[in-house]
């Protein structure tokens, strides 16, 4: 499909209320509305200070090691035998995922404002562990929400931000899961506004947040259309990455939206299936509505209630998304659909076996669909996933899943 | 047509101070919610806000999160809510009910719906967290329809450009956070709150209510020497859903609200009579 648009628009959003078309905004209480006030006025006066970026890009090529290789799955493509399938290797940054960008680019914000202490919400624990290791660079107390059953399914990633230095508080209101962590990491910010920067890991929240992280995020997309240049001459044709807030996925699509030749999927959690009702979807089967400080799909009941999600990766179980994401679905820019758990773990398993690259269970959903993708295209053509995290942390999961016992192997 | 303004006319002339207590709709139980309401009025209550149950509530502590948790899983909705107000109307006209809650409910049924759902239960007001006065034209322009208020928080972080154009759109009476913080939470700085409610006065003649971290009636007695109202919302949370896991007995729970809500009656009386 391609569509006409107006490459300007993508420029024109967020607009100065944080709105992207209906969705976005600042949906928070008033206690907050300074501190946010206060954030958008420093990264107005810093993103394009060359001082800020060449810091920031200093740290990016230094500490989490970019450029990240776009790496050909040679054997893979083959076996699939359509278009051939390249993979931007986020896992291989500093702590093993795209979380890192983030995370380096507000912590040095927070150095900017002089905030001693950072807080941060996380589901898989990615984000807690690349927020715990920004603030064991810099010095900063550091405390990290988390579901609690997060906690049980993600213990490695729990014990490593521990190393780091950081507290993880464990959430026992709601779902117990990345939802009710964001919640309490709001509830936290609230009370500790004065000496408290929030880092949010995803394009989601209140405004600035989805196009501050948006924006740092998007080292991914440039690097991987110049290194698409490079490698074959041409840009892909289509993207494919995972979505639950959105960030690994904006990061790669943005500097593609005016390429009205590149198509693009992001990949929803399915779960048990969409049709099941147990998934973690909002795109595909949800109804706009407002969460944590903006306006995006949502998965909610008719009473307005935000519903439980279900899905085999922590890191995707949350029932909204980021609002750019909203936007780009309702203008159809991007495609949005879904992969299974069960998708989802054949997907981990082959690409461990057939490549030597265990993703992690998020990424996993965006190589189901990348398979099914490259399947109905011809060699000719090239489809880029964003790998966007590495699968160590899920080993016990999946150990669960296939009923292995560690220690009896 | 909304009840607050005759009421807080009447207080200031007579120079007294409102005692606002806060539920949760349906929290322990809907059966009780309405008896509730009825005996905190009888103790003494000015006005009361109705907590709309939400699955998130950003800005609650611990105390009402749960509250929330309980009237959901007793099936409580925002629907069910204007139900529970309209038979607590079929007794009392007159008590003003102002509803606090998020937005989302509210966006999922749109907000014409709500207003005329409101105007029809009877209620006089809406305190909506996050929806601040950048967000919000789209439902005032639905509740001005039914002369319903908008009842605006102010909080300590709220600088004074803000605090000019948030009593330009408010109405009703202002609701002031009086920490930063989450329902329940930590210790009060009456001086503080004293010194904002000074500011704040300096650009609307609106009453103000003062809410969070308002426990027992010396508190209440304290912030009432400044405040048009005092608002108590955690501690008769605790202390109704507390009795009723005890005793089982919806009676015993009111009548502890009931003494609760007499005793800051009476503290706020005594402070604000001297």
């Amino acid at each position: 499909m391609t569509i006409e648009i107006n490459p300007e628009l993508y420029a024109q959003v967020p607009d100065a209320h944080g709105r992207f078309g209906p969705y976005g905004g600042k949906f928070v209480a008033e206690t907050l509305m300074f501190a946010l006030a206060e954030l958008e006025d420093l990264y107005n006066e810093l993103k394009d200070d060359p001082d800020f970026l060449r810091e920031f890009d200093l740290d990016l090529a230094h500490y989490v090691g970019r450029p990240s290789p776009l790496y050909e799955a040679s054997r893979w493509s083959d076996m699939i035998g359509g278009g051939r399938i390249y993979l931007k290797r986020e896992d291989l940054n500093h702590t093993g995922a795209h979380k890192v960008n983030n995370t380096i680019g507000q912590a040095l914000l927070a150095k900017h404002m002089g905030k001693p202490r950072v807080i941060a919400e996380t589901g898989a624990g990615q984000h807690g562990v690349a927020t715990a290791t920004v603030a064991a660079r810099l010095g900063l107390e550091c405390h990290v929400f988390m579901g609690e059953e997060d906690v049980r399914r993600q213990a490695l990633n729990v014990y490593r931000m521990k190393l780091l230095g950081a507290e993880v508080v464990p959430v026992t209101s709601g779902s117990r899961t990345l939802k009710d962590a964001m919640n309490e990491a709001l509830r936290d910010w609230v009370t500790n506004v004065d000496n408290t920067f929030y880092i949010i890991g995803t394009v989601a929240g209140p405004h600035p947040y989805p196009m501050l992280v948006r924006d740092f995020q998007s080292v991914i997309g440039r690097e991987a259309r110049a290194q698409s240049l490079a490698m074959t001459g041409k840009l892909p044709d289509a993207l494919v990455a995972c979505v639950g807030g959105g960030s690994n996925a904006i990061g790669l699509f943005h500097p593609f939206l005016e390429d009205n030749g590149v198509a693009m999927y992001g990949v929803e959690a399915g779960g048990k299936g969409v049709e099941t009702g147990e998934h973690a979807a909002p795109l595909s089967a949800g109804i706009p509505g407002i969460l944590h400080g903006n306006r995006t799909y949502l998965m909610q009941d008719e009473d307005g209630q935000i519903m439980h999600t279900h899905s085999v990766s922590a890191g995707l179980d949350y029932p909204g998304v980021g609002p750019e994401h909203a936007w780009l679905k309702d203008i159809g820019r991007v495609n949005y659909v879904a992969a299974t758990d069960t998708e989802a773990l054949t997907a981990f398993h082959r690409v461990t076996r057939v490549e030597g690259i265990m993703p992690a269970l998020e990424t996993a959903h965006a190589l189901a669909y990348a398979e099914k993708l490259a399947a109905k295209m011809t060699p000719d053509q090239h489809i880029i996933v964003n790998l966007s995290g590495r699968g160590d942390k899920d080993i016990l999961t999946v150990a669960e899943i296939d009923g292995i016992d560690l220690g009896a192997l | 047509m909304s009840r607050l303004g005759p009421l807080f006319d009447d207080l200031r002339r007579d120079k007294r101070c409102a005692v606002i207590p806060y539920l949760v709709a349906g929290d322990p139980s809907e059966a009780l919610t309405v008896p509730l309401m009825h005996s905190l009025v009888h103790a003494g209550a000015d006005v009361i806000e109705i907590g709309v149950p939400f699955s998130d509530p950003m800005s609650e502590g611990p105390t009402i999160q749960k509250g929330h948790e309980r009237a959901l899983a007793g099936g409580t909705s925002l629907r069910s809510t204007l139900a529970l107000v309209k038979q607590f109307r079929a007794t009392d006209s007159k008590t003003p009910l102002i509803l606090m809650g998020y937005a989302n409910p509210l966006e999922r049924q749109g907000y014409a719906v709500v207003a005329d759902a409101c105007a029809d239960a009877g209620i006089d007001g809406l305190i909506t967290v996050d929806l601040p006065p950048e967000e919000v034209d789209a439902m005032n322009t639905e509740l001005q329809r039914h002369h319903i208020d908008n009842i605006f928080l102010i909080s300590p972080t709220t600088s004074d450009v803000r605090v000019a154009t948030i009593t330009a759109q408010a109405s009703g009476f202002i609701y002031y956070v009086a920490l930063k913080g989450v329902t329940g939470a930590g210790h009060l700085d009456t001086e503080a709150v004293e010194r904002h409610l000074q500011t704040i006065r300096q650009h609307t003649d609106l009453p103000i209510a003062v809410g969070f971290g308002i426990k027992d009636a010396d508190t209440a007695a304290t912030v009432s020497r400044c405040a048009d109202a005092v608002v108590v919302g955690s501690a008769l949370v605790d202390l109704v859903a507390g009795d009723f896991a005890r005793h089982q007995s919806d009676a015993t729970a009111i009548s502890s609200a009931h003494s609760l809500i007499s005793n800051i009656r009476t503290g706020v009386n005594l402070a604000t009579s001297n």
